[in-house]
């Protein structure tokens, strides 16, 4: 650890500060609560607001895993890795079931995560209304007066035009029958895991300085409607090259030499644990 | 028409500032037209009663800045009432004054019981947004959850105002005035409301697309028996549209009546005026 930070590279009124917006954000599920989002080692939109949230949280004896779109070796979980452990000393994993927390961008993982974890989500845009209301203002009184007509202009939007609700990923959620919360850019496969999720969902937006979260056991419901209901991305007849697995969410590989199209587990810890053998 | 209003407005005030003992105490003596020179205060309608009727289009008339576009926008809950009455047949009853409403309650009034086309259409459409998509708006704001009904209600009612069935997915951005005029009506007609506001719907169209945009409107008050408020500074849109009229002049209605007997007899200098300049 490198000595001229503190722990966990903030000062510790500040941690305190940004646990007391996570506090406010669990007892209102799905609310975005603002808060002093710092300045960081790392560029505003490379994970800022994750990263706030797992410094603040992170004690000694934590295990953290960081995933970027689903893998824990791209160069950006890779970075975040390394300022984690420079500055805390904690020891970082990439199996999801050691992790008490796990950073992630853009995958909730494949592995059911337990009561014990916390899985905190960068967020870039966490206002769900914003593309139909420009206004911060305006779109805060829609969430106090619960008006979310906008959320679903927006997929009816999608069905006119593409004739499919075309959100491939942050497709909106309601939270507790109350506020309609932008998952993340998680893929549609991901939102039915935040429902009734046994770990705290935690989702940091730095640039736009809000956090936002899902308390254990809490109904999340993905927007839709009656004829054209939420349905997830259909992989059927699809299977991992790698290690077979049919039920997760795949990735698309395509040989530039021959033009074959293969498929593979998006989330690389879960594959190489079923290579392994170490779970089914 | 029914016995009933169906909409009533007593003692409306809109100003906009805060207002001084000057211009409060006498009002009518010391205000140069609706404003007071001395706190700048406007007084944009001053104690307007009106009432509106089934089946009835009542038409407001008056110069610029005489306070007809605040009226309805008060009336849409655009801008908030500094003080009075409104009570709507189809709320409560009619026993609820409605500016007392909450924000959410007032906001359920303007999904179901009210449709307003703006003389501005940047204001009532969204223009990103496709044409049915516009009038899938009012619908969703209603709690319509059928994707299919929403469609074919879209597809009707923008039949309805001669947009072909082929520009329905079209923004209207990419239309002309007055197609988003008619995008406009067919939005505020979504939900069936019983009362229509029109504000100026025809300013700023060729004479040609303005006579086509009040015989469709014409033609839906025939067919749906809507009651609607018709504000507009050109006498000859009241004339042809109004059972009705009330002339408005400093925020204050100076005159009302049948809109025949004001075109035909009119009381007040200024509606004199007005009459004569049509002439």
């Amino acid at each position: 650890m490198k000595k001229k930070f503190n722990f966990a590279f903030f000062d510790e009124g500040s941690k305190r500060e940004i646990r007391r917006s996570i506090l406010k954000a669990i007892a209102i599920p799905g609310y975005q609560v603002p808060f002093a989002s710092r300045e960081m080692p790392v560029a505003r939109g490379w994970g800022t607001g994750g990263i706030q949230l797992t410094l603040s949280c992170i004690g000694q004896k934590d295990v953290v895993k960081v995933i970027d779109q689903g893998s824990d070796e791209s160069v950006n979980a890779i970075s975040i890795k390394k300022l984690i452990t420079d500055t805390t000393d904690v020891e970082i994993t990439t199996s999801t079931t050691d992790a008490t927390i796990i950073q992630s961008r853009h995958r909730v993982p494949e592995e059911e995560l337990n009561e014990n974890q916390i899985i905190v989500l960068q967020v870039p845009t966490p206002e769900p209304l914003r593309d139909y209301e420009p206004s911060e203002t305006k779109t805060k009184i829609l969430h106090g007066e619960k008006e979310y007509t906008g959320a679903k202009l927006l997929l009816f939007e999608q069905i006119m035009k593409y004739n499919t609700m075309a959100t491939g990923a942050d497709h909106p959620v309601e939270v507790n029958n109350r506020y309609v919360m932008a998952p993340s850019p998680i893929p549609k496969f991901d939102n039915p895991k935040l429902n009734e999720s046994k770990a705290t969902i935690l989702l940091g937006a730095g640039r736009e300085k809000k956090i936002y979260a899902v308390p254990p056991y809490t109904k999340v419901i993905s927007l839709d409607f009656e004829d054209v209901p939420f349905e997830v991305e259909n992989f059927k007849g699809k299977s991992c090259s790698h290690c077979g697995a049919s039920h997760v969410y795949l990735d698309e590989i395509i040989d530039q030499e021959s033009g074959s199209v293969s498929y593979q587990c998006n989330d690389t810890s879960y594959c190489l644990k079923r290579r392994n053998g170490e779970i089914q | 028409m029914s016995e009933q209003p169906i909409f009533q407005v007593k003692h409306l005030y809109k100003q906009f500032g805060p207002g001084c003992d000057f211009c409060r105490d006498e009002q009518s003596q010391t205000l140069q037209g609706n404003y007071c020179p001395k706190c700048k205060t406007v007084y944009a309608c001053n104690d307007i009663n009106i009432e509106l009727y089934e089946g009835e289009i009542l038409g407001v008339v008056g110069e610029s800045g005489s306070g007809k576009s605040t009226l309805v926008q008060c009336l849409y809950f655009d801008q908030q009432a500094t003080s009075g009455q409104y009570l709507l047949a189809r709320h409560k009853e009619g026993k609820k004054n409605v500016f007392e409403e909450t924000d959410q309650q007032k906001r359920m009034i303007r999904n179901t019981i009210l449709g307003m086309v703006y003389q501005n259409p940047y204001l009532g459409l969204k223009m990103n947004f496709s044409s049915i998509s516009n009038i899938a708006e009012k619908l969703i704001a209603a709690n319509h959850q059928n994707v299919e009904q929403m469609t074919t209600i879209g597809k009707n009612l923008l039949n309805k105002v001669n947009i072909a069935e082929y520009r329905m997915k079209e923004c209207p951005k990419n239309f002309s005035g007055g197609m988003q005029q008619r995008v406009q009506i067919a939005k505020a007609l979504s939900n069936n409301p019983p009362i229509l506001l029109l504000d100026e719907v025809t300013t700023g169209l060729d004479l040609s697309v303005q006579a086509n945009v009040l015989d469709l409107i014409k033609q839906i008050q025939r067919e749906s028996k809507v009651s609607m408020i018709v504000v507009s500074h050109d006498l000859s849109v009241i004339k042809m549209l109004a059972d009705r009229t009330i002339v408005m002049l400093n925020g204050k209605i100076v005159e009302s009546g049948l809109t025949d007997q004001i075109m035909e007899d009119p009381q007040h200098p200024y509606t004199q005026q007005l009459v004569y300049s049509l002439l």
